[in-house]
């Protein structure tokens, strides 16, 4: 520990970490909503200011931190959603005070660890050192786990001991599989720090005993698989989803289900430079398979709105971990377009269910109607989220899927069969909900809310700008990203 | 290394894995409670001999920690709990106790047929044979968190499971110190939030039978 903080100077990498650290002991500090508010949204702006500092300026790794193509991806991905969540977060969090859900008390605890996670995701994005990731990602479980059960309603409760049980017993899981790691490397790289180092186990991963490492593999695909939420480990995923506030929902979906599919990736890519080894993709193309076609139909028979899109995400994940596992340069390529999209998207649909949830005042799908007309700019806002998440034409994630559907058409037709079946089976329940939702005669309360549309539509017109036109270098970086993952 | 200090590490690890054992089939909250105190000083003891083999003085501090948080501390204060909740007769298993020993039997020889056959002549045979254990550890710990349905046996069930995986850090040689620690101090905040839910269970439910959890399962409707 002591070596860390002394690598610890005024570098980006530094602030990506100091600031919501320092950020988090101040706001379990200070008491006032308004004050805190805005302070957390200020530490989530000058976190995604330094993480973007990092693209231009990367420091030489050290044994404990280090930034690659791979990590920056979703270094900057992490820190920009958890940026417009804290602004979305901050006029949600003032209607859940006005209607007594929450007291000042629980807010401070709320925002402490808000930020508390935002420092545990990008420390586990950072890591040079697997024990170190293992830490990190274990935090950010304890941090989500306190603030689902923060409502503490029957639900909620037994949503956060049920993600706390599954999840713990996943991260043991990947501990085991993380030490057999490191029993892998000892006797190639020797004793000590190294020995767990990224940058060390990727250049020597060759002489790697190949039985250990698959045992050791299967832990971590096991372990770090049931953070993502890989059928059928997913039991937690769609509670968790639901019971916790909405901010902690967009947060969930949107980063901290990448940051334990980065774990798997990192994994992968040692286990494929070991050529003894038993190759990593036709797991994760299975565990990914599983998950979209289960997800799929388990959307149509969702009474809850937010529970729905939970599912919706179980979907996405697959998608995405059966891309990486198909691997090869275009499958890479639409995974990690797909994991930027749908992390963009679905925290925009989480950021419309959330006021929309608030303006009812129920999460109940069939108590939602008409929502276009009695609150047009958040149920348009829904619809497009929507539409995009079902990978709809002309959004970022129709181009992504498309890739995705088209390089396993080239390579394996019958799994590309089941995927297609799997993603018109979702985007048939997605139409059908979204029918009944947006359209028809309105219901409820049509009161104003007082929203923060900014958030919801910043997310969505990049995913537009995506789907019409993705920028060069932003094609070059990715595609470099595609090929250090083989 | 020679032949003695390699039988006691070997048997401190077998201990480790007897206890096990004892933990499956414990029907009353504080036999429990002691058997688990008791799981702990034998890791203890099994991670101070590591340290005092391997000459690594650094690992004299899991033990330590071992010893006074999880033989001592975190028992003692789940007993306080268990006595303010008036739990303290008898805890009901969910399949009986011949089909769970069988159960754990059975996981035994998958993790010893697994670790044996995976780690082949380059790993020294110590930490080849704790890795075996350790595994066992883990997976009766698992197996006795999915059998009981009391929320402090479940507690019991995971801590014994982490008691395994220090077993396989520990023994792993030369594994850095920032792992350990830091293995030792998310048990801890694990227990904090545990003893938080515990709290929050109590007054919403006046009960800490996770069947009344169970209810609420599924979506509203």
């Amino acid at each position: 520990m002591r070596e860390l903080l002394a690598e610890l100077t005024l570098e980006p990498i530094t602030a990506v970490l100091a600031i919501p650290f320092l950020a988090a002991v101040l706001l379990a500090l200070l008491p006032g909503y308004w004050l805190a508010a805005r302070l957390n949204v200020l530490a989530a702006l000058a976190t995604l200011l330094s993480a973007l500092y990092l693209l231009f300026d990367r420091p030489a790794p050290t044994s404990y931190l280090f930034v690659d193509d791979l990590n920056v991806v979703f270094v900057v991905l992490a820190t920009f959603v958890g940026f417009t969540t804290s602004v979305f977060s901050a006029s949600y969090i003032a209607h859940e005070l006005e209607i007594g859900r929450l007291t000042p008390r629980y807010l401070r605890f709320y925002h402490a660890m808000y930020q508390t996670l935002m420092f545990a995701m990008n420390l586990g994005l950072l890591a040079n050192n697997i024990g170190l990731m293992w830490v990190a990602i274990e935090l950010a479980t304890l941090t989500t786990v306190a603030m689902v059960g923060i409502y503490r309603t029957h639900e909620a409760l037994e949503a956060a001991w049920k993600y706390f049980i599954l999840g713990s017993v996943g991260i043991a899981l990947a501990l085991f599989g993380t030490i057999l790691v490191y029993v892998a490397a000892r006797p190639v790289i020797g004793e000590g720090q190294d020995a767990m180092a990224w940058t060390a186990l990727i250049a020597k991963a060759a002489g790697f005993s190949p039985e250990l490492l698959n045992v050791a593999f299967i832990f971590l695909m096991l372990g770090y698989g049931t953070k993502v939420g890989l059928a059928p480990l997913h039991a937690w995923l769609p509670d968790a989803h639901a019971e916790g506030p909405t901010p902690i929902s967009a947060v969930l979906s949107g980063l901290l289900l990448n940051v334990a599919l980065y774990a798997v990736l990192r994994f992968k890519m040692l286990l494929a430079a070991n050529p003894a080894a038993v190759s990593p993709g036709p797991l994760m193309v299975t565990m990914g398979l599983v998950s979209v076609v289960f997800a799929a139909f388990m959307l149509y028979r969702r009474r809850d709105i937010k529970r729905m899109f939970a599912y919706s995400s179980i979907e996405h994940m697959g998608i995405i971990t059966f891309a990486f596992g198909m691997g090869g340069a275009i499958a890479n390529f639409g995974g990690l377009l797909h994991m930027t999209m749908h992390s963009l998207t679905k925290s925009a649909i989480f950021f419309a269910v959330g006021h929309i949830a608030q303006a009812k005042g129920t999460q109940r799908l069939s108590e939602i109607r008409g929502l276009t007309e009695s609150h047009p700019v958040l149920g348009w806002g829904l619809v497009l989220g929507v539409v995009a998440i079902a990978g709809l034409p002309p959004l970022g994630m129709f181009m992504s899927e498309f890739l995705i559907v088209s390089s396993t058409f080239a390579r394996a037709p019958l799994l590309a069969i089941v995927l297609v079946a799997g993603l018109l089976v979702a985007l048939g329940a997605l139409m059908l909900r979204l029918n009944e939702v947006a359209f028809g005669q309105p219901t409820g309360s049509s009161a104003p809310v007082k929203a923060s549309y900014v958030p919801l539509y910043a997310h969505l017109a990049l995913v537009l700008g995506a789907g019409i036109y993705l920028p060069a270098p932003l094609v070059a970086w990715f595609q470099s990203v595609a090929r250090l993952l083989g | 290394m020679d032949g003695l200090s390699f039988d006691i590490a070997h048997m401190l690890a077998g201990g480790l894995v007897l206890v096990s054992f004892m933990l499956l089939y414990q029907d009353r909250m504080f036999a429990l409670l002691n058997v688990f105190a008791l799981h702990a000083v034998v890791l203890s003891a099994s991670v101070a001999w590591q340290a005092y083999i391997q000459d690594a003085q650094h690992l004299y501090v899991p033990a330590a920690i071992a010893l006074g948080l999880k033989a001592i501390v975190i028992p003692v204060a789940l007993r306080r709990i268990v006595i303010r909740l008036g739990i303290h007769r008898s805890i009901e298993t969910v399949v009986g106790v011949g089909p769970t020993m069988l159960a754990g039997m059975g996981l035994v020889g998958l993790s010893m047929v697994v670790m044996l056959k995976a780690t082949g002549a380059s790993v020294d045979p110590l930490a080849r044979e704790d890795l075996a254990f350790a595994l066992s550890v883990v997976l009766l710990g698992l197996l006795m968190m999915v059998m009981r349905r009391n929320a402090v046996s479940q507690i019991v069930g995971f801590m014994s499971l982490e008691n395994g995986l220090i077993l396989a850090a520990t023994g792993a040689k030369g594994m850095p110190l920032v792992v350990e620690i830091s293995i030792a101090f998310s048990v801890l905040v694990a227990f904090i939030v545990i003893g938080v839910f515990l709290f929050r269970i109590r007054e919403r439910f006046d009960s800490v039978d996770l069947a009344a959890l169970d209810e609420f399962r599924g979506e509203r409707r």
